[in-house]
């Protein structure tokens, strides 16, 4: 099969990949280019780092493999091939009442991408993460021969998979329990949160089923950790789905002085203060409120031709606290932060040994690509370690072995259930190199 | 009533982009070509995106046998339908060069096989009085160019075949538009050197669905490969036989 040649990032465009891209159409092509020349898939390349780079081995382009194979309305469960997007599954299933139970913030994510990186969503402190909600797999071995892989057939194989970052094997296809989807609008409440205290006693207190907090990393002494908190629960049943907006796309590099520290404070008070003090509410499309980004296309661009790092946490409640302000206060201090922040509550819900929710809190901030931004990061990794924290995979490209040892306790399980899977270490990404995901044997 | 496509050579990306387009209006779809198995899934992804019905015929450029039974299944269809044509093939230029043999099997695939196939389907759409042809030509068959002219030739020669099914069929209430695609991100683009401003497959099939509405005759997809072929094809023999475009 023909070898796309070209180099390709991930999302955040700092690291790139050159060994090749196979991206086949039908089945049969995909089992047998993977017999010929094994090696990892990847997806829609919107995880930040090297999750999906493959600079050794030709990896497998799985997005023109994207049918949705079989629904069954009794019990909402789905069959689909892994290159199906997210958005895709909930504007063909919400019409007739069903959406995939966790929705990551971009819809763009394929159906193996999300398994992958077991995704979590707005509502993971009640439904939990991605792979909670995987009835099995279809996996391709390396020798190209597909396997059926559920809790009941290889346990083992298949919880290793579900988070594993695609090293057991190529996802070809997976069946999915959807959830009930009410109403194509949410009911939404934003409202102005003034400090991090406030902020987590709001978290605590909501019972919301979708939540997110906007937080603005440029605020600091009593402002430090000041947001919106956004709160959301369906529409009375009846309103129909209506697709996201058309996208508008971002149609250049953005000039580096645009996320100047200046700017972006400057952008940041605006948009805290664009909420009324009193809060307020309005019903929004279910895909707007869930993939609030993507009507912007390429907006990874706006971080101009560099790219740029997600540094995302998650840290256990009992040191969420005083790990959040001392992070906080060292990211507004540096100047650094784009406007783009994130803290949401997170449940304990996993569904692998290498997943990344634990209960607690996720914090997530972007940084242009700067040589001081990688060293900040890398102390807000050592940061986390110490908290008993984790950093999550799909978005991190600068953490080292030893922080994925402390923050992963099953990575021994993880790490057997690869090699029993892929002894020749086929599937091994750049990722997985760089962090020895496999052992250091690999 | 709704739309019938019999859609041929409905494995390739446009074939399946279009195919997705038209399965939300409830369109009763016919899907052929070679790989049914794989066509299958298609069905199945199609019928969840709301087609009415969905058929999987085997068809094949190469074996003459499988087009009697797609002849016999559009007999029995009640009511007009249409017909769009992907089926196609691009062997590298080299390789026909190397082994002139090959040239049959191209013309055969981009154009003999796929021109019967239309000459036999005419008499059903002629005695129906309705519907619309959509043929997949090439901007490759506008010239022929160094690097391209062996799947040139048979795409003009399917050009050709169109305009005069368009002339004949026009008469009996029958549309035939030609599509003249330029780089599709398709698996015959996927990794070819010298591809730029290459379309999204989704693209293509939005602007035959649209030519399809407006019964435009010869559309060019994405639009601006008019200019780019106008410019190509005025450019005086002389001149052009020593350019490496």
């Amino acid at each position: 099969m023909p070898l796309n040649s070209a180099p390709y990032t991930g999302w955040g465009r700092v690291l790139s990949a050159n060994a090749g891209r196979a991206r086949p159409e039908k089945v049969a092509a995909l089992r047998r280019h993977l017999a010929e020349t094994p090696g990892p898939a990847l997806g829609a390349l919107r995880s930040y780092g090297d999750a999906a780079l493959s600079g050794r081995r030709a990896a497998v382009d799985m997005t023109r493999l994207d049918r949705m194979l079989a629904f069954d309305p009794q019990t909402g469960v789905l069959e689909a091939e892994a290159g199906v997007r997210l958005s895709d599954i909930l504007a063909h299933m919400a019409p007739r009442g069903w959406m995939p139970a966790v929705l990551p913030g971009t819809g763009h994510v394929t159906l193996g991408g999300a398994i992958a990186a077991d995704v979590h969503g707005k509502n993971h402190h009640q439904i939990g993460s991605f792979g909670q909600h995987v009835e099995s797999l279809r996996l391709l071995g390396p020798d190209g021969t597909p396997r059926e892989v559920s809790g009941d057939t290889e346990p083992e194989l298949f919880r290793a998979t579900l988070g594993g970052m695609g090293l057991t094997g190529v996802i070809e296809s997976a069946a999915i329990r959807l959830a009930p989807c009410p109403s194509g609008t949410v009911e939404v409440s934003e409202r102005r949160i003034a400090g991090l205290d406030a902020y987590l006693d709001a978290f605590a207190a909501s019972t919301a089923p979708f939540q997110v907090g906007w937080i603005d990393a440029t605020a600091s002494g009593e402002a430090l950790g000041r947001g919106v908190l956004e709160e959301a629960e369906f529409s009375p049943p009846g309103a129909p789905y209506v697709p996201a907006r058309k996208h508008r796309a971002i149609p250049m590099d953005a000039p580096g002085f645009l996320l100047s520290g200046a700017v972006v404070r400057a952008f940041n008070t605006r948009y805290f203060r664009r909420i009324p003090a009193a809060g307020r509410s309005r019903r929004r499309p279910l895909a707007g409120f869930l993939f609030p980004l993507d009507s912007l296309s390429g907006w990874n661009r706006l971080y101009g031709k560099r790219g740029f790092h997600q540094f995302q946490c998650v840290l256990p409640t009992d040191t969420a606290r005083d790990t959040l302000r001392a992070m906080l206060s060292e990211i507004a201090a540096s100047g650094l932060a784009a406007p783009l922040a994130v803290l949401k509550r997170m449940g304990p819900g996993r569904a692998g040994p290498l997943s990344f929710p634990m209960q607690g809190y996720t914090l997530a901030v972007d940084f242009p690509a700067r040589p001081a931004a990688a060293a900040l990061i890398a102390r807000l990794v050592e940061r986390t370690a110490d908290a008993g924290g984790r950093v999550y995979l799909a978005k991190d490209s600068l953490a080292r072995p030893e922080h994925v040892a402390r923050m992963y306790p099953e990575l021994d399980s993880f790490r057997a259930s690869v090699r029993a899977a892929d002894p020749d270490g086929v599937f091994e990404t750049d990722l997985a190199r760089r962090l020895a995901l496999r052992g250091n044997s690999a | 009533m709704t739309e019938t496509w019999i859609i041929v050579g409905a494995s390739s990306a446009m074939a399946r982009a279009l195919a997705r387009a038209t399965a939300p209006r409830s369109a009763t779809l016919l899907l052929c070509g070679r790989d049914t198995e794989d066509l299958q899934r298609d069905a199945a992804d199609l019928r969840l995106r709301g087609a009415q019905a969905v058929e999987v015929l085997a068809y094949d450029t190469r074996d003459p046998g499988t087009e009697a039974a797609l002849v016999a299944r559009a007999a029995a269809l009640e009511g007009p339908f249409n017909v769009a044509v992907f089926a196609g093939a691009m062997p590298p230029q080299t390789e026909v060069e190397a082994d002139p043999s090959l040239l049959a099997g191209v013309v055969q695939d981009n154009f003999t096989a796929t021109g019967t196939l239309l000459l036999r389907l005419a008499p059903l759409m002629e005695a129906r009085g309705a519907g619309t042809v959509v043929g997949v030509a090439s901007v490759a068959g506008d010239r022929g160019r160094l690097g391209n002219h062996v799947y040139g030739a048979a795409k003009a020669g399917f050009a050709t075949l169109l305009s005069g099914l368009r002339n004949r069929l026009g008469r009996s209430g029958v549309h035939v538009v030609t599509v003249k695609p330029g780089f599709v991100d398709t698996a015959m683009t996927w990794g070819l050197d010298g591809m730029f401003l290459v379309a999204a497959p989704e693209a293509v099939a939005k602007d035959i669905l649209a030519a399809v509405r407006r019964r435009r005759n010869v559309v060019y997809t994405p639009w601006f490969w008019a200019g780019i072929m106008a410019i190509i094809r005025s450019v005086p023999e002389p001149i052009f036989k020593k350019l490496q475009i």
